[in-house]
C-alpha cells in the first residue's frame, strides 16, 4: 500500500528533536534566549532511520548470534528455510510472525522452541527441541538479527544478486522490428553505435531505449533526453521558437536559441494564438501503448548484439 | 489508555508569565461549553461547515453553497494564507516576519523525541466547525481561525518511529478531536484547547502496522483504520469515542479456518498475512446504516505466486455494519492484484437511475484504472469501465464485471510493459460527484513502466519487495467527467506536458469544480464541459480542496505541502 508516489522528494526537518528536548528538558528556560541550533540534517528517506522495533532493537551479541546461528541450522532451517522465509517441510516465514516481531528478548520465541506448538493456522505441528535455555535464547538472538536486516516496506533482507537472464527475446524478430518501427530515427552504425557495449546492463538498455532516455557514460553536452521544443504563435501574427521550458493551461515559456528567456500569457487581451510542441520523445510515448511485451524483449535481445 | 501529564506544561508556562493563552485553555471551563459537533449534527445536508472527512457521509464532496459561481469565480481572492508550524514551541515568538503568538505546544506520546520526522505537510482533509480549521499532519494536530488564519493551538506528539507517510486528517464528536499516528496510537484532544484526553493503541507497532488514516465519527462509534506495507493483516476497528474502549475489530482477511473467504486463498497462513488495510475513510449510509469503505492490495504486493486465488477481501468494496463490524457485502474491484493497487478511494454514494430503474448507488474509480457502479443496498455490480485510457494489465472484464488479471502483467524477469504505473491512476486522492450534472470527477494519471521480477523465489517475496519499476514515459494525464451510467467521459480534459499527478476534486452547487493541474496550479472548472474559468499557482495541491461558509462568505480552502491558502469574493 504505497500511498503516495512523491515521496522520495520530501526533504526532513532535522531541528525538531532538537527543539522537542529544549521544550521538555528545560524547565527554566532563559527569556530572550535564541533559538537552538539546527540539528544535523534528517535523513534523505523517510525509510533511512530505523522504522519499527525489529530495527530498533540494539545489535545483539555477535557470538551469540553465530552460535544461534549454528543451532538454527541444526534445528530450525529443514522447517523454517535457511532464510527463515519458510521451509519445504510447511515451517512458516520467522521474518513475518507477529510472534517473532512481537518477541523482545525471547520471551515467546524461547517457549515454542523447547515446547514445540500444536498444528495451528494451516501448518503442521511444531516439535519440541530439549535445548537449555541459552541455547533457544541464541536462536532467538539470531532470529531477531535477521528481522532487523529487512527492508523498507516489509521487503526481505538482501541476499546476494541471483543472475536472472533478461535477454528472453528474439534478435532476429528484433532486427525486423527495429526496422519497421525505429529506423527512421536511429541508426545501428550511427547513434546506437557500440550501445550495448556502453550500457552493458541489459535491464538498463531496455529501460533506456524505450524511454528513450541516454543511459552510459554522460557526454558533455548532450542531455539524457533530448529537448521539447515549441513554436508560439502570438495574437499579433509573430512567433517565436526555442527548447520548451514550461507549459500548462495558462502560460508558455521556452529558451529561444539565442538564449533569451520568453514567457507569455496563454489567454487575454495580449494572448498566444497558437502553441504546437514538437516532443522529440513522441513517438516513444506512441509505441508504449502499441509494444508487446515480445516486441520489447525482441528489440533489446537485438540492441543486445550492437557491442 | 494512558493520561498524559497535562500540569507539567501549564506550570513552565504560568513560570514564564506566559498563561494567557493557558488560562483561556482551562480544560474545566471548557468542559462546561456546549459541545462543538453533537455526532447527530453529522446527519444534516453539507452547508456552512466541513465537520468530517468528505464534507458529508456521502463522499461526493459537493457543496450546496452559491455565493462562488461560474460569473464570479474569477474574481476569487486570496483571503488569508498561513503555513504549519510544527516546532515545539515554548511560547516565544521565534520569527521576527511572524506574527505574535504564543502558542505553547501541547506535548504528547510514547518515543524519545529523536525520530527525524518529515516538515508538516496537509496531505487530508481539514476539518471546519464553528470558525475554527482543525488540520493533520504526521505527529502534529493545530486549530486555526478560519477567518484569518491566527493559530489557535498546536498538538505535538513525539513519536516512537513508524512510517511518516501522511495524516489524513481528523474527527470531531462533540468536543474531542481524535487523529492516528504513525505509530499506532488513537489521541483524542480537546478541540477547543487542544490539550490531550487520552491515546490508546490500535495495533501492533511491531507488526510493522502504520496509521494515517482520518477516523469517521458515526453517532457513538468512532471508525478507525490502519496501514501496513509488510505481510500482516488489516482491519477496521470501532472505538468508542468518549473512553477510547475498542467496540469491535473487523478483519479484511480470513483469520480463522471457518471463514468462507479462505477459498480465495491457498492457505490460511497466507490469508493471514494477506494485506487488505484500510487506510482511507469510507462513506456511511444512515438509510441501510452501512459503511461502505475501499481496502488495500493484497501481500506480498508483487509476487502473487504464494497466495493464488482472488484474495478476499483486498481490493474490494466492504459494506460493514456499523453497530457490529459485520461484513454485509463485498465486491472485488481488483482480484489477486499483483501491482500494490489499493482499492482504498473513498467511495461515493448517490442515488441515479440506471437502466430506467431509481437506484440506491456507490461509485468508485479504482487505482487500477477501472470505474465501478453498484447497487449500494445489495453490493450488486451495475457497470465496470476502464477509464484509465492507458491500463493494460487485464485481459478484460469478467461477467460479473470485475477485471480479468493478465498473469503476463505481472512482475515478470524479463520486465513487463505496464500501465499504469506503481501509483496508479488514482490514488488517495478524492474523486467527487455532482447530482446536478450526474458526472463523477476523477484525475486520471497514465504512464508506464517496465517491471521487474528480482526475487522469482516460489515462496514469493515479502512486503513490497521482489521487483523492481523503471518509468519509461508518460502520455498525458488529464482529468475526467464521468457518466455513472457507463463509465465512459463525458469530457476529458488533458492537463498539457508530461509526468505531474492530478489532485482531489471539490464540486459545487453552481456547476463549479474544483482541482488541482499537474503543473502547480489549483483550477476552477464549469462541472459541466471542463471549460477553465479561474486559475491561481499557488504549487502542487496537497491536500483535497474544500468550502465553507461564514459572516456571509463562501471560503474555498487549499493546501500545498504546509502552507493553507483561504480564497474569498470581496
Amino acid at each position: 500500500m504505497d500511498q503516495r508516489p512523491d515521496w522520495r522528494r520530501m526533504s526532513f526537518a532535522g531541528g525538531l528533536a532538537v527543539l522537542l528536548l529544549a521544550a521538555t528538558t528545560a524547565t527554566t528556560p532563559a527569556l530572550g534566549q535564541t533559538a537552538p541550533t539546527a540539528a544535523p540534517p534528517g535523513p534523505a528517506s523517510i525509510f533511512d532511520q530505523a522504522t519499527f522495533p525489529g530495527k530498533q532493537r540494539p545489535p545483539g551479541d555477535p557470538a551469540v548470534i553465530a552460535r544461534g546461528q549454528a543451532l538454527f541450522g541444526i534445528s530450525c532451517k529443514a522447517c523454517h528455510g535457511a532464510d527463515l522465509r519458510g521451509g519445504d517441510l510447511g515451517g512458516p516465514n520467522l521474518l513475518r510472525s507477529a510472534l517473532v516481531l512481537g518477541d523482545q528478548a525471547g520471551e515467546a520465541i524461547i517457549p515454542v522452541v523447547q515446547k514445540g506448538r500444536p498444528a495451528s493456522q494451516g501448518g503442521p505441528p511444531m516439535p519440541a527441541f530439549a535445548l537449555p535455555p541459552a541455547d533457544a535464547l541464541a536462536i532467538s538472538e539470531y532470529i531477531h538479527s535477521i528481522v532487523g536486516r529487512k527492508v523498507n516496506q516489509g521487503g526481505p533482507p538482501p541476499q546476494p544478486e541471483k543472475p536472472l537472464n533478461i535477454l528472453v527475446g528474439d534478435p532476429r524478430r528484433g532486427a525486423q522490428y527495429f526496422t519497421a518501427h525505429c529506423q527512421s530515427c536511429h541508426s545501428i552504425s550511427g547513434d546506437l553505435r557500440g550501445i550495448a557495449t556502453r550500457i552493458s546492463n541489459p535491464a538498463t538498455l531496455q529501460d533506456s531505449w524505450v524511454a528513450g532516455r541516454r543511459s552510459g557514460t554522460p557526454v558533455p553536452g548532450v542531455p539524457a533526453t533530448p529537448p521539447t521544443q515549441v513554436l508560439v504563435t502570438l495574437d499579433s501574427g509573430g512567433t517565436l521558437q526555442g527548447t520548451l521550458i514550461h507549459l500548462d493551461d495558462f502560460t508558455v515559456s521556452l529558451t529561444t536559441a539565442q538564449g533569451q528567456y520568453r514567457s507569455f500569457i496563454r489567454q487575454g487581451p495580449q494572448g498566444v494564438r497558437a502553441v504546437q510542441v514538437r516532443d522529440p520523445l513522441q513517438q516513444h510515448r506512441q509505441l508504449l501503448t502499441q509494444y508487446t511485451d515480445q516486441d520489447m524483449h525482441d528489440v533489446t535481445a537485438y540492441l543486445a548484439t550492437l557491442k | 489508555m494512558t493520561r498524559p501529564a497535562r500540569c507539567a506544561m501549564f506550570l513552565v508556562a504560568a513560570s514564564l508569565g506566559l498563561c494567557g493563552f493557558a488560562l483561556a485553555a482551562d480544560p474545566t471551563q471548557s468542559a462546561a461549553l456546549p459541545p462543538l459537533l453533537p455526532p447527530a449534527q453529522l446527519l444534516q445536508p453539507l452547508k456552512d461547515s466541513w465537520p468530517t472527512y468528505s464534507g458529508d457521509y456521502s463522499g461526493q464532496r459537493y457543496s450546496s453553497l452559491r455565493q462562488i459561481d461560474k460569473s464570479n469565480v474569477s474574481h476569487l481572492s486570496l483571503a488569508w494564507t498561513t503555513r504549519l508550524n510544527g516546532e515545539v514551541r515554548d511560547g516565544r515568538s521565534r520569527s521576527p516576519f511572524a506574527p505574535p503568538s504564543n502558542i505553547i505546544t501541547n506535548v504528547g506520546g510514547e518515543g524519545k523525541g529523536d525520530y527525524a520526522i518529515p516538515p508538516p505537510a496537509v496531505k487530508g482533509a481539514v476539518l471546519q466547525v464553528d470558525g475554527v480549521l482543525y488540520v493533520t499532519s504526521p505527529d502534529n494536530a493545530w486549530a486555526f481561525d478560519a477567518r484569518n488564519g491566527t493559530e489557535l493551538w498546536h498538538y505535538f506528539w513525539k513519536t516512537r518511529g513508524g512510517t511518516h507517510i501522511a495524516s489524513r486528517g481528523p474527527a470531531l464528536w462533540n468536543s474531542s478531536l481524535f487523529f492516528e499516528t504513525p505509530d499506532d496510537y488513537l489521541v483524542s484532544l480537546d478541540a477547543r484547547t487542544g490539550l490531550e484526553n487520552w491515546h490508546v493503541p490500535i495495533a501492533a507497532f511491531a507488526d510493522e502496522y502504520f496509521s494515517t488514516m482520518a477516523p469517521v465519527v458515526i453517532g457513538n462509534h468512532l471508525l478507525v483504520g490502519t496501514g501496513n506495507d509488510s505481510d500482516a493483516p488489516g482491519f477496521l476497528q470501532s472505538f468508542d469515542p468518549g473512553s477510547g474502549k475498542l467496540q469491535w475489530k473487523r478483519y479484511m482477511v480470513p483469520m480463522s479456518a471457518d471463514d468462507a473467504a479462505l477459498k480465495t486463498w491457498p492457505s490460511l497462513d497466507a490469508a493471514r498475512h494477506g494485506g487488505g488495510q484500510v487506510w482511507m475513510p469510507g462513506s456511511y449510509d444512515p438509510q441501510t446504516d452501512l459503511y461502505i469503505t475501499g481496502t488495500g492490495n493484497p501481500t506480498p504486493g508483487y509476487t502473487g505466486v504464494a497466495r493464488l486465488g482472488d484474495n478476499l477481501y483486498t481490493c474490494s468494496l466492504v459494506a460493514v455494519r456499523v453497530a457490529t463490524g459485520q461484513i454485509v457485502w463485498h465486491y472485488q474491484t481488483s482480484p489477486h492484484d499483483t501491482h500494490d493497487w489499493d482499492s482504498s478511494q473513498t467511495p461515493i454514494l448517490f442515488d441515479g437511475t440506471i437502466d430506467g430503474k431509481p437506484r440506491k448507488l456507490v461509485a468508485t474509480a479504482a487505482r487500477n484504472g477501472y470505474f465501478f457502479t453498484l447497487d449500494r443496498v445489495t453490493g450488486e455490480h451495475l457497470v465496470s469501465y476502464k477509464f484509465g485510457t492507458t491500463a493494460n494489465w487485464s485481459k478484460g472484464t469478467k461477467p460479473n464485471g470485475q477485471p480479468d488479471p493478465n498473469p503476463e502483467k505481472s512482475a515478470t524477469v524479463p520486465g513487463s510493459l505496464v500501465s499504469p504505473f506503481e501509483g496508479g491512476v488514482t490514488n488517495y486522492q478524492a474523486a467527487a460527484f455532482n447530482p446536478d450534472t450526474g458526472l463523477f470527477y476523477t484525475h486520471e494519471n497514465t504512464g508506464f513502466n517496465i517491471l521487474y521480477l528480482t526475487d522469482p523465489d516460489p515462496r514469493g517475496s515479502m512486503g513490497l519487495g521482489g521487483k523492481r519499476f523503471s518509468i519509461v514515459g508518460y502520455t498525458g494525464n488529464a482529468f475526467q467527467a464521468i457518466d455513472y451510467r457507463t463509465g465512459k467521459p463525458v469530457w476529458r480534459h488533458v492537463w498539457p506536458g508530461n509526468g505531474g499527478t492530478g489532485t482531489s476534486v471539490l464540486t459545487t452547487a453552481t456547476g463549479l469544480l474544483f482541482t488541482g493541474d499537474t503543473n502547480g496550479n489549483l483550477v476552477a472548472m464549469d462541472a459541466a464541459n471542463g471549460d477553465l474559468l479561474w486559475h491561481t499557482g499557488i504549487g502542487n495541491i496537497s491536500a483535497p480542496p474544500e468550502t465553507y461558509g461564514l459572516d456571509g462568505h463562501q471560503y474555498v480552502l487549499a493546501s500545498v505541502g504546509d502552507a493553507l491558502f483561504a480564497f474569498v469574493l470581496y
